[in-house]
C-alpha cells in the first residue's frame, strides 16, 4: 500500500526538506570532487537528475513485477546496480548519437554516475517507503533536482571561498566539508515545513 | 528446484540488459560508411563510422603516435581536423595550447568518427608501421639500463636518427591490458632489419618493469613507428649534444650514422651526465668514435663522484661542465646548435645554460 502523499508535496520535500545530499548525505564523492566550477557542477547535476528519474522508473517496474513475485528481495542491491549500470551505458550511447551538444555537456559525467550512491539510495528509499510508480518518479526527479541545487550552490560558494582568507590547513577538502556542514544546517531550516518519510 | 529461481532470474535479467545494450550499440552507434580524407587526398579511407579516430586510422594501417595507448593521458595523438566535428572536449583541453585549438588540432583518441572527415597529419606518419619482432638480445649496460635489440625479420624500417618507436607491452603479472610506451631508437638507420632501444628501469613503471624483469630473448613482440621530429640539422654548425641516462639512445644512433656517412667534418661536442661511475656506460664505444672522428669530443661527467673512484674525467653537475666548455673550449665564433635528450629537469637546466651562452637553436627529445 502506497503512502498517501500528494506527488507535488513529495517533489517539494525531496528538493528541500529531505534533500538526498544534505539530509541523507548520499552522493558525496562526486559532490565534493566536481563542485569546483559551475559548468561541471551543472553538467553533473543535470546528468544525476536524468539518470535518477529513468533508473528509478525501471527499478520500480523490476521491483514490483520480478523481485516481489519471485521472492527475491534479498537480491535487490545487485539487481538495482546492474540496471543502473546498463541504463547509464545505453543513455550515453543514445545522447551521443541524437544530441551531441547535450552529450558534450554531460558526456564525461555520465559514466561517473554509475557509482553515485544517491542513485542506488533513491531506489532503496522508493522500496522501503512503498512509493507508487508516480510517487517514485516524482521522488526521484525531485531528489535529482535537490542534488543539482546542492552542487550548484556549493560551486557558487566555492568561488567565493577561493578568494577568502582560509587558514592554510583548511584549504581544499577541509573548508569544503565545513561549507557542506553549514549548507546542511541551512537546509534543516526547511524541515519544519514538511516531513515526508 | 526453488534454489534455481534466483540465478535464473538474475541471468535472464543480465542477458536482457546485455541484449538491449548490444541492440542499442548496433543501431545507435551505427554511423554508416564514412570517408576520411587525409592530407587533401594523399590518402582516402572508406570505413565504418562509430569508432575513435585513432582506432579507425590504426585499423587502416596509419599509426599516429600514442604513448598511453589511446587513454587520453599523454596528448601525443594530435592531428588537425578541418571538418566541424563539434567543440573541443574537456578531456582534450589540458593537452592543447590556444594556438593548437585555433588550428583545429584534436586528440585522435578522444574524437569519434561519425561523418566524413578532412584531416591533416605529418607526411612522415605514412611511413609508420606496425612491426612484428623477436627479441634478439638483452644486454645489461648498467644496473638499471638495458639495451634491447629486436629483430624485425624480413621487414624493413626506414627512419632518421633521433626518432622513437612505440613498444607494445603485453599483459603480465597484475597488468591485464596491452600498454604502449615510446623509446628512442639507438640503432643506425642503415640497420634496416632491427631496432635497438636503451631502457632504464623506472620503479613500478609498467613497460620498464616488463622489460627488466619479464622480457626474454626469443620473445615475440610488436613495435609501432617510427615517430618524432628530433633529428640533426642539415647545416654544418657545431653540435652541442647533452644526454643523461637512457637519453644516450638517439645520439648513439645519430653519431654512428654520421660516421658511416662520412660526415666527420662537422664538429660535435657530446656531454653525458651521470651520478656515479656505476651509471656510466658505452664509454669505450664513444672513445672509439673519438679516435675515428677528430672533430668529435666526448665528455662524460660525474656529479656524485666518490674520492675512491678510479675516475679522471669531468666532475660536477653536467650544467656546470657544459657551461665551462662553452666558455673555454667550444668555438663561439661558429654557429652552434644544442641537442638535448633526457629528463625534463635536465633539459630545462641545460637549456638555460645554452641560452646564457648565446645558443638559440635548441632541439630536444623530452622524456616527460
Amino acid at each position: 500500500m502506497s503512502p498517501d502523499i500528494n506527488p507535488l508535496v513529495l517533489l517539494f520535500a525531496s528538493i528541500f526538506t529531505s534533500n538526498i545530499l544534505l539530509a541523507n548525505f548520499l552522493g558525496m564523492c562526486s559532490f565534493i570532487s566536481i563542485s569546483k566550477d559551475m559548468d561541471s557542477a551543472n553538467g553533473l547535476g543535470m546528468s544525476v537528475t536524468a539518470v535518477l528519474t529513468i533508473t528509478t522508473a525501471i527499478n520500480w517496474v523490476v521491483y514490483k513485477f520480478i523481485l516481489i513475485p519471485f521472492g527475491l528481495l534479498y537480491l535487490r542491491f545487485i539487481i538495482f546496480i546492474i540496471i543502473i549500470a546498463a541504463t547509464v551505458q545505453v543513455l550515453e550511447m543514445v545522447i551521443d548519437r541524437f544530441s551531441p551538444s547535450l552529450y558534450m555537456a554531460l558526456g564525461i559525467f555520465l559514466p561517473l554516475i554509475t557509482v553515485n550512491c544517491a542513485i542506488l539510495g533513491v531506489a532503496l528509499f522508493m522500496e522501503i517507503r512503498g512509493y507508487s510508480f508516480i510517487q517514485s518518479i516524482v521522488f526521484a526527479f525531485g531528489s535529482g533536482l535537490g542534488w543539482w541545487l546542492a552542487i550548484v550552490s556549493l560551486a557558487a560558494i566555492q568561488k567565493k571561498v577561493l578568494k577568502a582568507p582560509v587558514p592554510e590547513g583548511l584549504k581544499g577538502a577541509g573548508i569544503t566539508l565545513i561549507t557542506i556542514g553549514f549548507m546542511a544546517m541551512a537546509f534543516i531550516g526547511f524541515s519544519g515545513m514538511l516531513i515526508v518519510q | 528446484m526453488e534454489f534455481l529461481i534466483a540465478p535464473i532470474i538474475v541471468a535472464l535479467l543480465a542477458s536482457l540488459l546485455a541484449l538491449i545494450i548490444s541492440i542499442v550499440d548496433k543501431h545507435v552507434n551505427n554511423y554508416g560508411d564514412v570517408e576520411i580524407n587525409i592530407n587533401k587526398g594523399k590518402k582516402v579511407i572508406n570505413t565504418k563510422g562509430g569508432d575513435k579516430l585513432l582506432t579507425t586510422l590504426s585499423s587502416e594501417g596509419i599509426f599516429i603516435p600514442s604513448a598511453c595507448g589511446g587513454r587520453g593521458s599523454c596528448g601525443s595523438c594530435k592531428c588537425e581536423v578541418s571538418t566541424d566535428i563539434g567543440p573541443i572536449l574537456p578531456t582534450e583541453r589540458p593537452y592543447l595550447s590556444p594556438e593548437e585549438m585555433n588550428k583545429n588540432t584534436r586528440l585522435a583518441c578522444q574524437i569519434k568518427v561519425k561523418k566524413n572527415l578532412d584531416m591533416y597529419i605529418p607526411e612522415e606518419l605514412f611511413n609508420a608501421k606496425e612491426f612484428s619482432g623477436i627479441v634478439e638480445e638483452i644486454n645489461d649496460l648498467t644496473y638499471d639500463i638495458k639495451e634491447v635489440i629486436v629483430s624485425i625479420g624480413d621487414e624493413s624500417i626506414d627512419f632518421v636518427s633521433g626518432r622513437y618507436i612505440q613498444l607494445v607491452v603485453p599483459p603480465y603479472g597484475k597488468i591485464k591490458e596491452y600498454t604502449q610506451r615510446a623509446y628512442s631508437i639507438s640503432s643506425k638507420p642503415s640497420e634496416k632489419n632491427k631496432v635497438a632501444m636503451l631502457i632504464r628501469l623506472i620503479p613500478d613503471g609498467i613497460a620498464t618493469t616488463w622489460v627488466h624483469n619479464y622480457m626474454k630473448v626469443g620473445e615475440k613482440l610488436k613495435l609501432i613507428g617510427p615517430f618524432g621530429e628530433f633529428q640533426k640539422s642539415d647545416c654544418n654548425s657545431t653540435m652541442v649534444c647533452i644526454a643523461g641516462g637512457s637519453g644516450m639512445a638517439p645520439f648513439k644512433s645519430m653519431f654512428h650514422d654520421m660516421l658511416e656517412k662520412g660526415e666527420i667534418d662537422r664538429e660535435v661536442w657530446y656531454f653525458f651526465g651521470a651520478r656515479t661511475i656505476k651509471d656510466l656506460f658505452l664509454l669505450k664505444e664513444f672513445q672509439e668514435i673519438e679516435k675515428k672522428w677528430p672533430n668529435f669530443h666526448f665528455i662524460p661527467a660525474l656529479s656524485n663522484c666518490s674520492p675512491d673512484d678510479d675516475w679522471d674525467g669531468e666532475k660536477g653537475l653536467i650544467t656546470d661542465v657544459l657551461d665551462k666548455y662553452l666558455k673555454t673550449e667550444i668555438d663561439s665564433s661558429k654557429h652552434r646548435e644544442g641537442f638535448l635528450c633526457g629528463s625534463p629537469g635536465m633539459i630545462g637546466a641545460c637549456n638555460n645554460i645554452l641560452n646564457h651562452n648565446g645558443i638559440r637553436d635548441i632541439f630536444y627529445d623530452n622524456f616527460s
